[in-house]
Order: structure tokens, then C-alpha cells, then sequence
């Protein structure tokens, strides 16, 4: 009799905590902070500067949301997390979005019980090497020692590259990338491989950048994005939705400068409604009606957090390439906002 | 006994089972065993609750799906289109074959160095002691680490072994050249040594799981074959020695019977060595014995033998001096006194504490990981886990098979204390 009241009661207690671990926006509403899954420090995409600060690709979504969200793109605390620790800090429920450089693979919406909400960059896996190396294609790497991160999807691509390729090498497997790098700048490994954007990452940290070269194979897709919960599907859509905002604002000419002129004089109805001057859209998410206007003022728009963080001019110098709206010939593209 | 025939017959009440002392050892033992009953009850429900929530089921088919990842150093064949059991099984014989020569080297070691800490030797004794503390009071994760940097850092890179025409034109040296006789290679990335190659070989016998490599076996077979007969060789000359006074000259029959086969059956199979040479990027051929082995072996032997070290000088100072004494006064050296006298008793004392530095090298195998050695952790709990996502799985698998390692060499441990210890008179 006892045992089953105790039972009931844990069962009950189990659910309960099930339940108000489904509800993710309400949690963060509730904590005033959200918690973002980050890089341990990947130059360009989340890295805490010298002063503490994150800033980064990745870490200007977290900050969208947060702003969307929370009405302040400060009250975002990130915790770093390693290629091996990313997914079940998310499962467990310690953070409660992942943007960290996470390919989209159908074994982790489906088995790991995740749900990537969007690709917010278009990627493939590269190898990069010493120039006086003198290998100018991938497929001249025979025989050589690779560094390669586990715990990512790379490990299992390179060994399908040298698989179909017939072609041979020797693992070195590290846990993160300033591991990987280390290894590589001391000549333990000939290449160091990982997503190309990862590469050139790495590359502008080196004190003798010139020296090094990515290869230009591109062995593999990698579309990164946004990560949350599987069975949260309202969280879902609020992280989708505000990077979709980004890149409408991008499509439209909104800015983080000029938002405020586009929401007087604007006539374009999807403006109207993205910037919340027209319809209750955001309120349909559970979110105030101005929720994207905060985003796209705290961070800018996606082009404006590409040029920002990774694209060309600064040390990553990564060109737009597939990452280009689609207006533009590139795969960034958008749903209607209505 | 008049106590328990004169105790009330008047039935049994529920009280005594606080109050009465009889029962109340009984009352505090069922209720202890229920809540513990209870608390893991409550922890298996709260497990399969949340794994429930989500939508993960708690099954070890993933250790038969294609593991598709490459492993560096593998004794067994392994490639990517092996399953996860199989590379279990490489991560796995890479922690025994690091954990055996571990033990095996931090025994000599650690036996030597706490012999020579009670030297009388003041420069010899005082040396030791600076070893072990040195070694015992800095974390072992820090000694592997520093053990890989030097390996890593201060070896040349595979090119620098490279001889082009230009510099023969030049004569000049490669910046780095092959040790012993041009057949060992020291790169950055680890140490090229020659194989065993057979002309004529046996072949492999595939038992479908494993294959045997028939050369090795047919080798180990008659190296057995050799001592066991070198056995009855030294047994008959001692017989021959207690019935007689006079020990038969044996030394070249035993050099007889241990070598002339073995090198007889290497020859027949055409045996020659396999050098490694440079070919594009690294040395091809022989065996690569990568630094993550080579530093994850040297500090857990360094770190091993301080703490055997000391258990050996507590051993031997356990034994009384009156049995060295008495050696001496026997006209025994000090080193037949130490061989015959000393160690023989000490190894009672020194045993026990031995197998929990033994299952101790063994468990802190598994810190290879830092520097990207694949054992056990790296593969089952590194990689496996990764791509399946099966951490409840790994990690309990992982921790069982841990245990049993650990289990046998207690096992076979204690085994050989009881053949030491005083047999009961």
C-alpha cells in the first residue's frame, strides 16, 4: 500500500518534471536568462574575447533569441560545451538551444532525439595543410597522418574519403580544436580536417597563416544550425522563426541601424509584420508582437552578422559563397512571414 | 540457557521488535535492506522514466551496427566497416597490451628502486627518495602529458629523414637518420620499428571471428615446447646433483634445447625483416608504435614503480633484521642475502598492496585519452558513444568491463599470494 502511494507520487513527480521540462520558452521567461550551448572557443563562431565577452557567429544567434525572447540580447549565458558533451548537455536539459557548429545528420533528429531548426551555415568538410607540403589536392594525401576531432560527424566522413578514394591514412584523434591545432603546428599530423569554416577559423589564429593551405576538396556536406529538444515544438519554432527574421530582414534591407526609419515609413507588408507594426505574429509564437524588431536592432540582420564575425575583411575571411541569399544564387532562403 | 527455558511464553508483541534486543538487530537490518531496496528501486524507475521521456529505449543493438570511424593502433584487423563490438575489442586489447607491459615494467622498477632507497649508499639512497616523491606527489595525467610533449617535440619529422638527389649532389646529410644499423625510425609521431616477415609462412587460420596468425602460434609453441623440456633438464640435474653431490654440466644443453628450435623453425619459414621506409609522407612498412603508447607507457611505469618502490622498502623493512643478520653470520654476501633471505619473506608483506597497484596502473590507462591513445575509453566511450549517442549503455558497459579486468587481476593476484604465503603448520 505504502510502496504504491510512494510510487504514484514519483510517478507523478516524473511527469510533472517532464512536462515543465516540454514548455522551454516558458522555463526561459521564467529564468530571465537563456542558456546557450557554445563552442569551448572557435574563433568567429563563439569565442569569449579578451575581456569575457562572447561574440561570434553562433553566438549573435543565441543573442537574437535572447533579445526576441528576454527583450535583451545580454541576458544570454553561454556554456561552453565540447564536440563529445554538446548533446547531452542539451538532452539533459542544461542548456536550452545549441548553436555550435552542429551538423545536421538524419541519425541525430531521429536517434538522438534532437531537432535541428534550420541551417544557419551551409558547410563541407576540408583539409587544410602546410604549403611546403606540397600537396595540392586531397587525393595526394596518401599515406598521411590527419588530426581529426572526435565526437563530430568529420571522423566518419574522412574515413569514407579515404575509403572510396582508396587511399590510405593514420588517425590522430584529438577531443577539441585548439588540441588539434597544437598537434598540427607541431608536426604531429600532415592535415588537419574539419568543416572548411572551422578551417579558415583555426587558420586566422595561426601566427604564420600564409603558411598554410586548405585544400580545395570539399569531402562532405555540413549544414550547421540551431539545435533544441526533440517534442518542444513551440521552443522549435520560436529559435526557426527568429532566424528567419534575420534573413528576411537581410532580404528586405532591414538593418540594426535603420530598422526604426524602415518601421515609419515602410509600405512592404512583410515588414509590417515582421517588425510587429501590423498582425499579432509574434504574439502566435507566445512572444510579444515586437520580439523580431529586438533581434534584428540587438544583432543586425544575418548578412550584417556574417560580415561582422566571419565574412571577408575580417581574420576568418570567409566568402558568402552557398551561405548567400537566395536572391543572390546562394541556398539562404526564407519562408513567408505571414 | 535457563535464561532463554525461563523466557515468557506469553506470544510475541509487536513492540518487542524495538524494545526487545533479541529482535531488534533483525527490525534494524530489514528496515536498512527495504530503503536501500527502495533507493535503487527509486533510481532504476527514475532512469527508465527519463529515458522514457526521451523516447530512447535502453537496448545494445548499436555495438553490431557499422562503426565507420578509424583507429590508429589496432593488434586485431579493424576497418570502418567493422561494427562497434569490433572496435570494443581493439579499444579494449589496446588497454590490456598498455596495462600488461605497465605492470610488468613498473614491477622491475619499482622492485629496483626500493632496493636501492635502503642502500647504503648515501648519493644512491637519497636519489631514489628524490624519484619517489617527485613522481607520487605530481597528478599522473601531467606525466603523460609531459611524457608525450618531449617524445613529440623533440623528435624530427618524418621529411627530415628524407635524402634527395639534390643533396646527395651536395653531399649533405638528412637533417635526422635511422638508429640501430638503419632499422629503427624516431618520428615526431612515433617510432617505426622492423616486423617479422616469413617467406614461407603458415598462413592465418580464419576461425571467422579472429583470425590466428599460425606463424606466431607455431613460434610461441615451440618456444613452450623448449622451456618446459629445459625444465626437466634442470630438474634431473638437481635430482642428479641431491643423489650424488655432483651437478651435471647443464648450461650448454639448456642453450641447446632453447634456441636451435626456434631459430630452426625461423629459418625453414624464410624469416627476414620488414624495415621501415619512408614513402611520401611517413615511414611505410614495419610497425608504427605511435607516442600516445610510448608516453602513456613510460608514465604509468614511472608513476607505478614510485608507489611499488615504496611498498618494496616497507616490505623488506618488515622483516627483521635478525634474519640478515643471521645470513651474514652464515658468511652470505649482501646480495644473496637480499635474493634468498630477504626478498622471498618480504614478498608477503609486499603482495596485497601490489594488486591495488596493479588494478590501479590498469584503471588510469583509460587517462590515454588525453593524449589521443584509443583503449577502451576512447573507442567504446570516446567515439561509439559519440556517434550512437548510447551513454547509459557505453558507460555501463565500459564500467562492467573494467570490473572484470580489474576482478582477474585480483583473481589471479591473490593466486599467487597464497602459493607465497607461510603455509599453516
Amino acid at each position: 500500500m505504502k510502496k504504491s502511494v510512494f510510487f504514484g507520487a514519483l510517478a507523478a513527480t516524473t511527469l510533472v518534471a517532464g512536462l515543465a521540462g516540454a514548455a522551454t520558452l516558458d522555463d526561459v521567461k521564467a529564468r530571465g536568462e537563456l542558456l546557450c550551448g557554445s563552442n569551448t572557443g572557435l574563433t568567429g563562431f563563439g569565442a569569449p574575447d579578451a575581456s569575457g565577452n562572447w561574440a561570434g557567429f553562433d553566438v549573435d544567434l543565441c543573442r537574437a533569441v535572447a533579445a526576441a525572447v528576454l527583450g535583451d540580447a545580454n541576458k544570454v549565458k553561454f556554456v561552453p560545451t565540447t564536440g563529445e558533451t554538446r548533446f547531452t548537455a542539451l538532452q539533459s536539459g542544461e542548456v536550452d538551444l545549441l548553436v555550435r557548429n552542429s551538423t545536421w545528420t538524419s541519425s541525430r533528429d531521429s536517434e538522438l532525439a534532437l531537432d535541428f531548426v534550420a541551417v544557419n551555415y551551409y558547410d563541407g568538410q576540408g583539409f587544410m595543410v602546410k604549403k611546403d607540403l606540397g600537396v595540392s589536392s586531397a587525393k595526394e594525401l596518401d599515406g598521411a597522418t590527419v588530426c581529426i576531432q572526435t565526437g563530430t560527424t568529420t571522423e566518419l566522413n574522412l574515413a569514407d574519403f579515404f575509403k572510396q578514394n582508396n587511399i590510405s591514412y593514420q588517425p590522430v584523434t584529438v577531443s577539441d580544436d585548439s588540441e588539434a591545432q597544437r598537434q598540427y603546428l607541431a608536426g604531429a599530423c600532415d592535415a588537419y580536417t574539419t568543416d572548411a569554416s572551422g578551417l579558415a577559423a583555426s587558420r586566422a589564429t595561426m601566427p604564420d597563416a600564409e603558411n598554410h593551405v586548405i585544400l580545395p576538396e570539399i569531402i562532405s556536406k555540413e549544414p550547421l544550425g540551431p539545435v533544441v529538444r526533440h517534442g518542444d515544438n513551440n521552443w522549435g519554432d520560436v529559435v526557426r522563426w527568429t532566424y528567419y527574421a534575420l534573413l528576411i530582414a537581410e532580404e528586405k534591407g532591414v538593418t540594426s541601424a535603420n530598422v526604426e526609419e524602415v518601421l515609419a515609413s515602410t509600405t512592404d507588408e512583410e515588414v509590417k509584420r515582421l517588425l510587429g507594426a501590423s498582425g499579432d505574429m509574434g504574439a502566435k509564437f507566445g512572444l510579444d508582437n515586437d520580439a523580431f524588431k529586438r533581434s534584428i536592432a540587438a544583432v543586425g540582420n544575418y548578412g550584417e552578422i556574417f560580415s561582422r564575425n566571419i565574412g571577408e575583411g575580417t581574420t576568418i575571411n570567409l566568402a558568402r559563397g552557398l551561405n548567400a541569399l537566395w536572391t543572390q544564387g546562394g541556398l539562404q532562403y526564407a519562408p513567408p512571414f505571414r | 540457557m535457563t535464561m532463554a527455558t525461563d523466557a515468557p511464553k506469553d506470544g510475541f508483541r509487536l513492540s518487542m521488535l524495538v524494545y526487545d534486543t533479541r529482535y531488534r538487530s533483525y527490525t534494524i537490518q530489514i528496515v536498512v535492506l527495504v530503503l536501500f531496496a527502495l533507493a535503487v528501486a527509486w533510481l532504476l524507475n527514475n532512469t527508465v522514466q527519463n529515458l522514457a521521456a526521451r523516447g530512447k529505449e535502453f537496448n545494445f543493438g548499436f555495438l553490431w551496427q557499422r562503426a565507420g570511424y578509424d583507429i590508429g593502433q589496432q593488434l586485431i584487423p579493424y576497418n570502418n566497416d567493422d561494427n562497434h563490438f569490433r572496435a570494443l575489442l581493439i579499444g579494449l586489447l589496446n588497454t590490456i597490451v598498455v596495462a600488461i607491459f605497465g605492470c610488468i615494467f613498473a614491477t622491475i622498477l619499482g622492485v629496483i628502486i626500493g632496493v636501492l632507497r635502503l642502500s647504503k649508499n648515501w648519493l644512491v639512497s637519497r636519489l631514489m627518495t628524490i624519484y619517489v616523491e617527485m613522481f607520487r606527489n605530481v597528478p599522473l595525467l601531467l606525466w603523460i602529458l609531459l611524457s608525450y610533449v618531449i617524445l613529440s617535440e623533440v623528435t624530427p619529422q618524418p621529411r627530415d629523414f628524407r635524402v634527395t638527389d639534390e643533396m646527395v649532389a651536395a653531399g649533405e646529410e638528412p637533417a635526422a637518420s635511422m638508429m640501430l644499423f638503419d632499422t629503427v625510425a624516431v618520428t615526431n609521431r612515433g617510432t617505426n620499428i622492423p616486423s617479422a616477415l616469413f617467406e614461407r609462412g603458415l598462413g592465418k587460420l580464419d576461425l571467422g571471428f579472429v583470425s590466428l596468425n599460425l606463424d606466431f602460434w607455431a613460434i610461441l609453441a615451440v618456444l613452450a615446447a623448449s622451456v618446459f623440456i629445459n625444465l626437466r633438464i634442470i630438474r634431473s640435474a638437481r635430482a642428479t646433483q641431491e643423489a650424488t653431490g655432483v651437478r651435471p654440466v647443464t648450461w650448454w644443453k639448456s642453450i641447446l634445447v632453447l634456441f636451435v628450435p626456434v631459430i630452426a623453425l625461423i629459418v625453414a619459414m624464410g624469416f627476414h625483416l620488414d624495415i621501415p621506409t619512408l614513402q611520401g609522407f611517413n615511414f611505410q612498412g614495419g610497425i608504427l608504435v605511435a607516442h600516445s603508447f610510448t608516453a602513456l607507457l613510460i608514465a604509468l611505469t614511472l608513476y607505478t614503480a614510485a608507489f611499488i618502490a615504496e611498498i618494496v622498502r616497507a616490505g623488506i623493512q618488515a622483516i627483521s633484521r635478525g634474519q640478515s643478520e643471521a645470513a651474514f653470520a652464515l658468511g652470505l654476501r649482501p646480495n644473496r642475502t637480499m635474493n634468498l633471505i630477504i626478498l622471498p619473506q618480504a614478498l608477503r608483506v609486499i603482495i596485497p598492496p601490489l594488486i591495488s597497484q596493479y588494478l590501479n596502473l590498469t584503471k588510469n590507462t583509460s587517462l590515454g585519452i588525453a593524449v589521443s591513445y584509443l583503449d577502451l575509453r576512447g573507442t567504446l566511450g570516446g567515439i561509439t558513444l559519440n556517434q550512437t549517442g548510447r551513454e547509459l549503455e557505453c558507460m555501463l558497459l565500459m564500467m562492467l568491463i573494467y570490473l572484470s579486468i580489474s576482478l582477474m587481476i585480483s583473481a589471479v593476484m591473490n593466486m599467487y599470494n597464497n602459493s607465497v604465503q607461510l603455509k599453516a603448520r
